[in-house]
């Protein structure tokens, strides 16, 4: 334990009094919060968003007009028809003006409508204009979620990402290329006490950056958090644990800074796009979700959103607390394996 | 003296290549052990199966004994021929680092004083000097108060001052009765530091003992070295052997006052005259270089 602890100690100095990395990995974040916050801060999109049952899930009395929401009375290019496997879920983006309106497509619809939001007040009068009498308006009320607030779990994960990935990646590969790996194996310190080290020292560092981050964000952006701090802490570091053992693997054989970084980008990439940290995932080709789950951000991700945004608790989130756990397990595991001390 | 590291056929094969060819030595305790040889030759191979580093293909590693194990890392001191360092972490540190992976340390001050680290102790290990980060790397070798220390090559690439400085630190290490095991490339290193040497080429041992039976086992003549200019006044039968060497006429012989008698019969000017005993760099260039020459007939 003493040598971990050492260890630990050691590479936290070395991050620590590495201004230019320590700089880059506070500010970043940052800029791109701010980049983002100026290129979404348009409130006027044309676009309109409805939400309806999928399918499947309608009951059997509805018409077969019903069934295909693109026959709808409301079909219109400005008219975005997003599919909810069920109600509350759909009834939770009107409260939060993540889409306009949700309605139930029976022979007798019921609709949901935030009498908060314009663009929903502005769908209703075109939906009753229709010559359909939904018979149910299902009023309901709740903060707006901006795009900033939407956006903010994302950037943090995808932030927590690249720290995780190449944070501990490269370190490796460095260590190993220049020989203090090699040192430190010809003393008593063993392969399990050194991954442990860099394991816990990145995680402080990388939950750490983003713990600044969230406060400095929150400051400037005032932006949702309706969940508990607790179990976004907690997410954070199973998510960070995840990813940093992913690190691990891709850093476990190599001494090349160049194949090093290839791999780390080829696993970061993917998961800044399809892990939902930019743009919803809702509406998007099922082979993309699929594709999707098996990434480890798309989870805490969604975890995170699901606390700020929606005050989810931990309890509610167990599909994602057990993948990511089980993923960590797998990819810690392979990595103590694979990992070799040398070069050759 | 008692034997503390044994090696029995020890081997090591990268593919085709044998890198070390079931060699053999004995090491007895409080040496300095001196394992020489041409680039390529196998040392440093050796040296790091010993140290754990590289895994054999075959042969056991004993020491004081017993088949060599984890603890022997708790008794060891190793400094690589290089070795980089965490970067912005203090001498002081590094030295506290290493400290927590031993059972039983030196304190920081007494390496510090020995090792003559005092002056740059809270300076950045990556700033320091050729010299003084050997010294570090000398003194990350000795934290754990070893039995036995590995140097490989620990002076190359310092300056001739920073290299008797070093020596003198093993000495003093020497001194203290550790056992020493020195790989190096410049003869007079080992010459000056080493009771027994073992010369290694193509993986295999060709040679061992102490320099001076080394010596005398190779060598009964001694040297005298003159300007080339004179090399047309120098008589057919003078000596055992003559040779220029880029400006330089070596005379070889095994009777000097009758050599030099017939020098001066001869006309011959002495005035750049140098005579010298045979050196382990003369060996070690008889013996590597005959052995390279054999293997290249051989290929032929």
């Amino acid at each position: 334990m003493k040598k971990t602890i050492s260890l630990f100690q050691a590479r936290n100095r070395e991050f620590m009094r590495d201004k230019a990395s320590l700089s880059w990995n506070l500010v970043f974040p940052l800029l791109m919060i701010i980049g983002f916050v100026f290129a979404f801060s348009d409130d006027n999109k044309p676009l309109f968003k409805v939400g309806y049952l999928e399918p499947a899930v309608i009951n059997s009395e509805a018409s077969e007009m019903v069934r295909d929401p693109v026959s709808y009375p409301l079909k219109h290019p400005h008219i975005q028809w997003i599919p909810f496997a069920d109600l509350k879920t759909g009834i939770t983006r009107v409260k939060h003006h993540q889409i306009d309106l949700m309605i139930e497509l029976k022979a007798a619809p019921r609709y949901w409508v935030n009498t908060d939001s314009r663009q929903g007040v502005f769908l209703e009068q075109l939906l009753l204009d229709t010559g359909i009498n939904p018979t149910l308006k299902q009023p309901v009320t709740g903060k707006a979620v901006r795009y900033i607030d939407w956006v903010i779990p994302g950037v943090l994960g995808m932030n927590i990402m690249f720290g995780g990935l190449f944070g501990v990646g490269y370190v490796i590969v460095r260590y190993r290329k220049n020989g203090v790996l090699k040192r430190l194996q010809a003393t008593p310190v063993n392969a399990f006490q050194f991954l442990a080290a860099q394991v816990a020292s990145r995680l402080i560092i990388v939950v750490g950056i983003a713990i600044i981050i969230f406060i400095g964000c929150d400051i400037f952006l005032d932006f949702m958090m309706l969940g508990s701090y607790i179990d976004l802490l907690f997410i954070a570091t199973l998510g960070s644990m995840c990813l940093i053992s992913i690190g691990l693997l891709a850093a476990s054989r190599t001494d090349s800074e160049e194949l090093a970084g290839g791999l780390l980008n080829a696993l970061s990439w993917p998961m800044m796009f399809l892990s939902g940290v930019w743009f919803s995932l809702e509406g998007a080709h099922p082979a993309m979700k699929q594709l999707a789950d098996w990434l480890p951000l798309t989870h805490m991700v969604h975890a995170a959103r699901e606390i700020m945004i929606n005050g989810t608790e931990l309890g509610q989130l167990t599909t994602e607390i057990w993948i990511l756990s089980a993923m960590t397990l797998f990819f810690l595991s392979l990595a103590s394996v694979l990992f070799r001390w040398n070069r050759n | 003296m008692q034997t503390i590291l044994e090696i029995k056929n020890l081997s090591k094969t990268y593919g085709e290549l044998k890198a070390v060819d079931g060699i053999s030595f004995k090491i007895p305790a409080g040496i300095c052990f001196g394992l020489l040889g041409p680039n390529g030759a196998g040392k440093t191979t050796t040296i790091e199966m010993i140290e754990g580093i590289t895994k054999p293909s075959s042969g056991e590693i004993f020491y004081k004994g017993k088949l060599i194990d984890k603890q022997f890392s708790q008794e060891a001191g190793i400094q690589f021929q290089s070795t980089a360092l965490m970067d912005f972490v203090t001498v002081r540190e590094i030295l506290k680092l290493f400290s927590s992976f031993y059972e039983k340390t030196l304190p920081i001050e007494q390496l510090a004083q020995q090792c003559n680290l005092d002056s740059f102790l809270d300076q950045y290990a990556t700033k320091l000097s050729g010299g003084q980060r050997q010294r570090l790397l000398l003194a990350l070798a000795l934290i754990n108060d070893p039995q036995i220390l590995f140097l490989d090559e620990p002076t190359t690439g310092l300056d001739p001052q920073a290299r008797r400085h070093f020596w003198q630190l093993i000495e003093s290490i020497k001194q203290q009765g550790k056992t020493i095991i020195l790989t190096t490339h410049y003869m007079d290193e080992a010459e000056a530091l080493c009771d027994h040497l073992v010369i290694v080429d193509q993986g295999k041992i060709i040679e061992q003992g102490s320099p001076q039976q080394l010596l005398g086992r190779h060598f009964d003549t001694i040297c005298i070295q003159l300007d080339d200019a004179e090399i047309a006044r120098i008589p057919n039968d003078i000596a055992v052997s003559v040779r220029q060497i880029n400006d330089q006429i070596q005379i070889e012989t095994d009777q000097l006052e009758q050599t030099l008698s017939k020098l001066i019969d001869a006309g011959v000017n002495l005035s750049s005259l140098r005579i010298r005993n045979r050196t382990l760099e003369d060996l070690f260039l008889k013996l590597t270089g005959n052995q390279l020459r054999e293997a290249l007939q051989e290929a032929l």
